[in-house]
């Protein structure tokens, strides 16, 4: 299959390009850009004028419920969000029911992603058996069978000891490893920010030292093992500044937020709507504004949907006995879009984070398109309304604070290794 | 934006959910609408027909006698039929769902739901839910929901104050005790600010105050004797025997010697200062027995206020806006 995406405006952070340049896919790859080569004859030309072309979508955290949580989403019905979302690759965290720590597992959910044929699944293994924070798994086992890190995804691990250990073990093989950084005592109980919203609606607060104590623990703890952390799911500003000052320490460590960190606070809460509960919290605004700020000067590296779908039974109950969680896969691009056009950013800078800097984060060769590199690609049109509603979300999870919103960028069509898995539907 | 969920598109009372962002006026209606229920206990018949034919069912997720009594019995004396649901132990243990639980019940005719919950929020969820579903004619009052909001007792509060002090806006008040868990201190704040109460104080450990709590408009003080120096009004909390003794207090006594009120701190408050206390009382452990027994207590007409109070706030629901 030969295609020739035309006409479009190339985004491509990693190459530096931002123009109106035609693609050229032949075998799964990209052939030329720019000027066809020599003898392309195109079995399609995709129509990309007025669209933007962009390297296929990178989410360093979408949960696909497999295996095991199957009623909330299934594969299926998460990777073609995905892929309908403009995501080509995604990492996806081990909490999964079996956990993600026996190769097996890996095999089986590497396997079954294989078959459907849409985005690519990397997953991260865990690194405790069962999460636990106990014992640690087979990483080299993990890392055979397909896991490209490892992570505790939302469960802290209490005992300091084993998490050294972990941290040693993962380092003697130079494996990075992925931690939400919450005290799990401090946190404890906790379902909102602690402040004064929590305070007015009487739900149980989870401090800012939350945060700032465990990344504290965990730079620490990284400095003396050698070993490569990335801090996920960065939620305030002081937590920041302890990264921040770790930098200019001489450490290497990556960071990324969730998208909806980027957009909503703990006043989003409003009356109660459970849709805004989220691991870790919503947070005061100031920590909102520093996140977006940190985000485009590059101090944090990346972002993601932190996509976890939940049905409407673990949602409907009040705010503080409902699952935490939000879809994203759908909403990280408009939402990506939305931040940079408030901020006044640059597309091509934007975009990188959600491309070639989440590709470095986990240290794959992907979010370009590079000349002899895997043709996934996204093609949108930034300046099209997206409804977000029970009806066009395909993400089993409809539970986001954004039902019922328009936002702008609509994805067009999504290529993964030069085959066209989503086009959207004719608009009328 | 969501509206207030509280209030219809008229602005009127829809809901009884929280004493905070209700208006002043409003406020003030369902005070002068309870000043004749007063009345009504003194009467030889205690009834008036207001809600004849109206289905009240007290739903109560979380036990507690002494309110859903209240509530009962102000129920009653408005003529309405009343239906007790110990929902603590019956359905939802059973696997059914709150929401499930109100669907039921409002297929049996209700015409007003008064909840209890241990989960904040839980009855902005149901108002949420009637209206969704287009039940927007079935009311809701909250009875106390986890440490959000007791709007009732702030409201029965507001009477008691008014009752013995007349004008809000020249008193001292101080709040005493456990804060962090307490939704009926939450539901006396908004409505003491919203009535205009120039100085409202909030006294307690460091441990029983919640986050920013300055952000609702109190002065925070550690030291009880200096909170209560020259306040009208001292309101109490009680202390739940759970935090008696842990990581938040290091026991009933200390917290007594230090928080609890003696007629030796009272003296340092206005001279006709009185206190009020939601209870149950926890004598010896937040008020002494001379002090809860003395002449500046008024926790047993708060009780009786109370019923006076809730027959307004349903008469006002339920009668159209009596």
């Amino acid at each position: 299959m030969k295609i020739h995406i035309k006409g479009g405006r190339l985004i491509d952070p990693a190459q530096d390009i931002d123009a109106q340049t035609d693609v050229f896919i032949a075998a799964g790859k990209v052939v030329a850009l720019g000027a066809a080569p020599d003898g392309f004859h195109a079995n399609r030309v995709i129509d990309a004028a007025g669209h933007i072309v962009v390297p296929g979508l990178i989410d360093l955290c979408a949960r696909l419920r497999e295996p095991g949580l199957e009623y909330r989403a299934t594969l299926e019905s998460e990777m073609a969000a995905a892929v309908a979302g403009g995501v080509t690759s995604l990492a996806c965290p081990p909490d999964t029911d079996p956990v993600l720590d026996e190769p097996g597992l890996v095999e089986m959910l590497k396997h079954r992603a294989r078959m459907l044929n849409l985005a690519h699944v990397y997953p991260h293994g865990a690194l405790t058996v069962g999460l636990k924070g106990e014992r640690l798994t087979e990483m080299g086992e993990l890392t055979d069978a397909g896991c490209i890190a490892f992570s505790q995804a939302n469960e802290p691990v209490d005992d300091t000891q084993v998490l050294f250990r972990a941290m040693q073990y993962a380092a003697t093989f130079g494996y990075t490893v992925w931690l939400q950084p919450t005290d799990l005592h401090l946190a404890a109980g906790g379902v909102a920010h602690e402040g004064e919203i929590a305070a007015r609606l009487g739900l149980t607060g989870i401090p800012v030292l939350a945060e700032t104590l465990a990344i504290g623990r965990m730079l620490q703890l990284a400095r003396a093992t050698g070993c490569r952390l990335h801090l996920a799911r960065i939620s305030s500003r002081a937590g920041l500044m302890l990264i921040d000052q770790a930098r200019l320490d001489g450490m290497q460590v990556s960071c990324d937020v969730a998208i909806h960190a980027l957009h909503l606070c703990d006043v989003d809460i409003g009356y109660f709507d459970p849709q805004c509960r989220t691991v870790p919290p919503l947070r005061a605004q100031f920590d909102r504004e520093a996140l977006r700020a940190a985000l485009a000067d590059g101090r944090i590296d990346a972002l993601c949907s932190d996509h976890t779908p939940v049905d409407d039974d673990a949602k409907q109950v009040p705010f503080a006995e409902a699952e935490p969680g939000t879809t994203g896969l759908e909403l990280l691009l408009p939402l990506t879009l939305a931040w940079a056009r408030e901020m006044h950013l640059p597309l091509k800078l934007a975009l990188a984070r959600i491309t070639s800097d989440a590709a470095r984060v986990l240290g794959l060769n992907a979010g370009h398109l590079k000349v002899g590199g895997a043709a996934d690609v996204c093609i949108f049109d930034a300046d099209a309304p997206v409804r977000i509603s029970r009806e066009t979300l395909r993400s089993q999870g409809k539970n986001t604070p954004y039902l019922g919103r328009e936002l702008l960028g609509r994805v067009s069509a999504t290529l993964v290794s030069g085959q066209v898995v989503y086009e959207a539907p004719a608009r009328h | 934006m969501a509206r207030n969920p509280q209030l219809n598109k008229h602005g009127e009372l829809q809901h009884l959910l929280t004493t905070e962002g209700l208006p002043r006026d409003v406020i003030t209606r369902i005070l002068d609408t309870a000043e004749p229920f007063a009345d009504v206990a003194e009467r030889e018949v205690k009834k008036v027909p207001l809600l004849r034919g109206k289905s009240v069912f007290n739903l109560f997720f979380e036990n507690s006698t002494r309110t859903r009594t209240t509530f009962e019995i102000a129920a009653k004396r408005l003529s309405a039929d009343v239906i007790n649901l110990n929902i603590a132990t019956s359905s939802t243990n059973k696997g059914e769902t709150l929401l499930d639980t109100v669907d039921n019940l409002a297929a049996m005719q209700a015409d007003m739901f008064v909840v209890r919950h241990a989960s904040s929020g839980a009855p902005y969820l149901i108002a949420q839910h009637l209206e969704a579903t287009g039940r927007d004619h079935i009311h809701v009052v909250n009875a106390g929901d986890g440490r959000h909001a007791h709007p009732t007792q702030g409201l029965l509060d507001m009477y008691t104050i008014r009752h013995y002090k007349r004008d809000f806006t020249q008193l001292s008040v101080a709040v005493v005790g456990d804060i962090l868990h307490s939704r009926v201190a939450r539901s006396q704040i908004h409505a003491l600010s919203t009535l205009g109460v120039p100085d409202l104080r909030a006294v307690a450990p460091k441990t029983l105050l919640p986050q920013d709590i300055e952000r609702l408009g109190c002065r925070v003080f550690h030291d009880m004797r200096e909170g209560l120096r020259g306040v009208d009004v001292v309101m109490m909390l009680r202390l739940q025997n759970e935090r008696m003794q842990g990581s938040l207090l290091p026991s009933a006594q200390e917290y007594f010697k230090f928080f609890g009120l003696t007629e030796e701190k009272l003296a340092l408050a206005k001279p006709d200062a009185i206190v009020l206390h939601p209870g149950p009382m926890n004598r010896g452990v937040e008020i002494d027995s001379a002090v809860a027994d003395g002449r500046q207590a008024v926790i047993l007409p708060q009780v009786t206020f109370g019923i006076a109070v809730r027959m307004a706030v349903m008469a006002m629901l339920g009668g159209g806006n009596a």
